[in-house]
């Protein structure tokens, strides 16, 4: 299906010595048609090859648009959903297709941690009985009792341990997340998903949560994968961060190569889009502005499917699909699956407005738009 | 579109199938022997056994069952050398009590159930939009207390404690309509409209309050939308926010309801309006069916009302289809 | 259950005269003779409900003129959102308690009756929503929604209607419009429903433009095509623009003055620069300092603010922010618990007001840590 070579694999020498391996991994999910008798009629492509390794304690930051697959990718890792095409081997373990039941020793040390911190406690449960319950199902018992060892993690998450007895809405949604967290946290996991941890919070909690996740992560050594739209947020929480767009990672590298030296087209555009909260840095930066939004993951183009937004394409990238790779001038780590990589830096230049209504009305105005090539 | 209507066709009829199917043995699982009945008080066994081979009832189940299938498609012949009745295409049997085919006497029985339950209906839907889009308008408020107490009030009562109220002051006390009752339209117009003036207020009475609390808590939700807010922003005037933008939106679910009711009410679940007023309808022959054991009627006004039951659906989903844009009939 | 809050009885008059745009120079008004084209002085929104008075909005102040955009910013539950909508007039007819004033070239619009504001609905004052998929009816087509608007307010025929329409589309960048005109919303994509609901409020050439949250609900690119949208039609109508986000990267992209709401209550307020580079209120510093960057140390710690936002309800006597606020132990006498501050003047600056007790006392000295 898909003719990428895994580069990232071969550049870790000993393959035991990652946590997470992900490699080919595709999940297309059936679109049917009909009532009695379905029939398959085309699918969402929403993960399409992709390849990524996470080392123990490591932090790897997902980060792109809707629908760039980012969510699955998450709830394949955590086996949710089962892969269409591809494995994912985690400590050792190849748990691409692990039954449920099976899933149960995987998921003691493989945790996640959901978006939505009002849909993801059950409101019937006290917030002990929601942290104690991982641990009855996997047969734990803490030498200092269920109890005790649930009181504890309440503490370690910053919550008030004599609110054992409490129910989900009597908290708010930052203290809601924490909660999600202590629950992840029961049976000790050696990596923890995020799903976009912090994006349903207020902007002054995110940061208290992305704080505890740091200090977590540092203290108990867990390895995260850490998803999310939000590019500050990815950074400051992951040491190394892969872009996703439609299904695939078109860059990933150390945060510092990322976010300083990026090569692919969508990662500029998605650095230039970020709102800073900095008069100083509105001219201090490249501007780009695409057309239209993401095309559809149900027939995504052919060849480089970000061709369709980029200013760079030619002919090469609606035939061939770049592949995942270090090209010159890249550090070692730093792989980006494009024909024709920008230069390495996000220093202002001409601007590119490719969204016609703004080209039309800047072109009137100031006549300062140029595009490039 | 087509390929969709054919295949919801095609799904009903399958539909029917299972429901004669059930009804049909369902009927031989009770304990009642229709030849018992048809054999009257002066009965000796030889002619039980007569009467039962005449009926066809000395064969197994599924060999009846096939022989009303295939009487569906080829029509059936019945009876022996002395009495030969044919029941012609779509064949529904013939009557053990009246040896009728069983189409003739729906058919016959069917324009009074559509002239009630159209008649009915076209006042219950409009006249319930507007009360429930008032009620919800004035929420609250007195007028919608009203509204919501009234549509209590309805669905409270009974059809044939209405009925008989009506029948009472109109035609007894007051005097001022003729006795109740079904003549055809196309005999006596007025006649026909004054005998179901009653029928359909008792019908209309009890539908009214449901579809009064349908129309006003499908229009709360809608006010709360987000597009309601944007129409107000845009300018325009109340009237046109309610009717326009929120009845829109709200008659969706009305419409669901509505389908359902019509096509039942027309398959003759009127039943005890038409006992009150003494109209002939399906639902009447239903009944009677079913206490004489008369199978060939039961399987027919049965699989008659299901199926305007399943039309009905079918009908409601293309409506859905017109109605919101956001539904695709694929 | 329902009982007022300390600060009420008292402190009511107090808080009228600093809030009140009488007793005080217009702290951003361009200061010559000419009334501002957007003057909101002293706005209550005041909910009653069981379980006591919801203070969504509780004297809030401010000024706006012709081709300028101020960003309103706070968290949830600040008031910002109420705001808005009352400055449309959309709580007439409900449960809601308005009161203060909002002159708009001229007309004061809190007491105007409902006949009058709504004929200015959607003409002179327009609003981009948040979500633009619950905002734009599901079972009409784009086009109709936006001719609707246009033909509330101009006798033209229904064809005229649909030209206007279609040309809106084109400006906001739709390809196809006239063909794009006659889909539903829901064949849109989330960034070109956005921009057709731009189309709409923009359909009347409004004087004023509210976009509440224009680009929470979509993607990052999206997001800057259409805030750089916003901006440059604002270039051309030569509209005044009131950005609502809780966002302050959003307002320092786009707006000229910022106004920083918290508990339904304004604490800082100024121009972009003088908001974001030296921030006065710790509510405003904090709000900086927790937010991740793109650029920059990257090991930095954030620095959070501690607690969560207040109910409006009841909130904390005193300044609204002193339970979560660092510095409170630099106020002597447990004043931020007791008294609410006022809104004064930042020293060095004309234009930058800010409501903390540090501002009054310290007069800067303190507070240069914030330009860090």
């Amino acid at each position: 299906m898909s003719t990428t070579t895994h580069p990232i694999l071969a550049r870790q020498a000993p393959a035991h010595d990652n946590l997470l391996e992900v490699t080919g991994l595709h999940k297309h999910f059936p679109i049917r048609q009909g009532i009695l008798f379905q029939r398959r009629i085309g699918a969402v492509r929403a993960v399409d090859g992709i390849d990524f390794s996470v080392g123990a304690g490591e932090s790897l930051g997902l980060v792109g648009e809707s629908g760039c697959g980012k969510s699955t990718t998450g709830r394949l890792i955590t086996r949710l959903l089962e892969p269409t095409a591809g494995t994912i081997t985690f400590d050792g373990e190849d748990i691409t297709h692990t039954s449920v039941s099976g899933m149960r020793q995987a998921r003691r040390n493989l945790q996640m941690i959901f978006q939505d911190p009002y849909s993801s406690l059950n409101p019937r449960h006290t917030v002990g009985t929601i942290i104690e319950t991982p641990m009855k199902l996997n047969g734990v018992n803490p030498p200092q009792g269920l109890k005790r060892r649930a009181q504890e993690l309440l503490e370690t998450v910053g919550l008030n341990p004599e609110h054992y007895n409490r129910y989900p809405n009597e908290f708010s949604g930052g203290q809601r997340q924490r909660i999600g967290i202590a629950r992840a946290l029961a049976l000790r996991p050696k990596l923890i998903v995020a799903d976009e941890p912090v994006s349903a919070l207020d902007v002054s909690i995110q940061a208290q949560v992305v704080n505890l996740l740091q200090d977590l992560q540092r203290e108990f050594g867990i390895a995260f994968v850490f998803i999310a739209h939000d590019l500050a947020v990815v950074r400051h929480f992951s040491e190394r961060v892969a872009v996703m767009y439609l299904g695939r990672i078109v860059e990933i590298a150390d945060r510092e190569a990322l976010y300083a030296l990026p090569r692919h087209p969508y990662t500029h555009a998605l650095l230039s889009a970020v709102p800073e909260a900095d008069p100083d840095l509105t001219g201090a930066r490249e501007r780009i502005r695409l057309a239209g939004d993401v095309p559809s993951p149900i027939n995504p183009p052919s060849g480089c499917r970000f061709r369709t937004r980029c200013w760079k394409a030619r002919d090469k990238c609606a035939t061939e699909e770049p592949p995942l790779v270090r090209i010159p001038g890249n550090a070692e780590g730093h792989l980006t699956a494009c024909h024709f990589p920008e230069e390495p830096t996000t220093a202002p230049r001409a601007d590119v407005v490719l969204d016609p209504a703004l080209a039309a009305m800047e072109e009137t105005s100031t006549g300062t738009t140029g595009m490039p090539t | 579109m087509f390929r969709y209507l054919v295949r919801r066709l095609l799904a009903a009829a399958l539909i029917l199938l299972v429901i004669s199917v059930i009804t049909f043995f369902v009927f031989f699982a009770l304990p009642s022997d229709p030849a018992l009945l048809a054999c009257g008080k002066t009965c000796s066994p030889a002619r039980l056994a007569e009467i039962r081979h005449s009926l066809g009832l000395d064969r197994s189940t599924v060999v009846q069952f096939w022989e009303f299938f295939k009487g569906l498609f080829a029509g059936r012949d019945y009876g022996d050398q002395s009495v030969r009745i044919h029941c012609g295409a779509p064949c529904l049997g013939v009557s053990f009590q009246t040896d009728t085919p069983v189409l003739t006497t729906l058919l016959q029985n069917f324009p009074a159930d559509l002239s009630l339950g159209l008649g009915a209906a076209a006042v219950f839907l409009v006249a319930g939009l507007g009360l429930g889009t008032l009620a919800a308008v004035r929420r609250g408020r007195a007028t919608d207390k009203l509204a919501v107490g009234a549509a209590l009030f309805g669905v409270s009562l009974q059809i044939y404690f209405v009925g008989l109220l009506l029948l009472y002051l109109f035609v007894d006390k007051w005097q001022l309509l003729p006795a109740a009752g079904y003549t055809p339209i196309t005999q006596d117009p007025v006649a026909w409209f004054q005998g179901l003036l009653l029928p359909w207020a008792t019908l209309v009475i009890v539908y009214l309050a449901l579809y009064t609390r349908l129309t006003r808590s499908s229009m709360l939700e809608v006010f709360g939308e987000d597009y309601m807010r944007t129409a107000r922003a845009k300018g325009l005037p109340a009237g046109r926010v309610v009717l326009k933008h929120g009845l829109r939106a709200a008659i969706t679910p009305v419409v669901t309801i509505f389908g359902m009711d019509v096509g039942s009410l027309i398959g003759g679940s009127a039943v005890i309006t038409e006992s009150v007023f003494g109209i002939n309808g399906i639902g009447k022959l239903a009944v009677n069916s079913v206490q004489n054991s008369d199978l060939p009627v039961i399987l027919g006004t049965t699989l008659f009302a299901a199926t305007f039951v399943v039309l009905a659906n079918v009908v409601v989903d293309l409506v859905y289809g017109l109605v919101d844009p956001r539904v695709r009939l694929a | 259950m329902s009982q007022p809050t300390k600060e009420s009885p008292e402190s009511q008059p107090m808080e009228g005269s600093p809030e009140s745009p009488h007793a005080q120079p217009r702290p951003l008004a361009v200061s010559t003779a000419t009334p501002a084209f957007l003057d909101v002085r002293d706005l209550r929104v005041h909910f009653p409900t069981e379980d006591g008075v919801v203070r969504s909005v509780d004297g809030v102040s401010f000024t706006l003129d012709k081709g300028r955009t101020l960003g309103i910013v706070g968290e949830s539950g600040s008031g910002k959102s109420v705001t808005s909508l009352a400055l449309l007039g959309l709580h007439k007819g409900t449960r809601a308690l308005v009161s203060g004033e909002v002159w708009l070239d001229g007309r004061e619009l809190v007491a105007l009756p409902e006949k009058e504001m709504r004929q200015l609905r959607g003409s002179t004052v327009s609003m981009i929503f948040q979500d633009p998929l619950s905002a734009l009816h599901p079972f009409f087509t784009v086009g109709a929604q936006i001719a609707e608007a246009y033909r509330v307010h101009h006798q033209v025929s229904r064809k005229e209607a649909n030209d206007r329409a279609v040309e809106m589309l084109q400006r906001v960048g739709i390809p196809q419009p006239r063909r794009r005109a006659k889909d539903y919303p829901h064949q849109f994509s989330g960034g070109m429903r956005q921009r057709a609901m731009i189309a709409m409020s923009l359909v009347c050439d409004p004087a004023l433009l509210i976009a509440d949250e224009p680009t929470t609900a979509l993607d990052v690119t999206v997001q800057a095509q259409i805030l750089d949208l916003i901006g440059d039609l604002q270039q051309e109508f030569g509209s005044a623009v009131v950005i609502i986000t809780h966002d302050l990267g959003v307002v320092a992209g786009v707006a000229d003055d910022i106004l920083v709401m918290y508990g339904g209550r304004r604490i800082e307020y100024g121009t972009v620069r003088d908001v974001l580079k030296r921030p006065q209120h710790p509510y405003t510093w904090g709000l900086l300092q927790s937010m991740p960057h793109i650029a920059g140390d990257v090991d930095r710690r954030l620095n959070p603010i501690p607690g969560s936002p207040p109910s409006l309800i009841n909130l904390p006597g005193g300044c609204a922010f002193h339970p979560r606020c660092p510095h409170k132990g630099q106020v002597p006498d447990g004043r931020c618990s007791l008294e609410r501050p006022e809104l004064v003047p930042v020293p060095g600056t004309a234009e930058h007001i800010a409501a903390c007790h540090l501002v009054a006392d310290i007069r800067g000295g303190e507070n240069t840590r914030a330009a860090q």
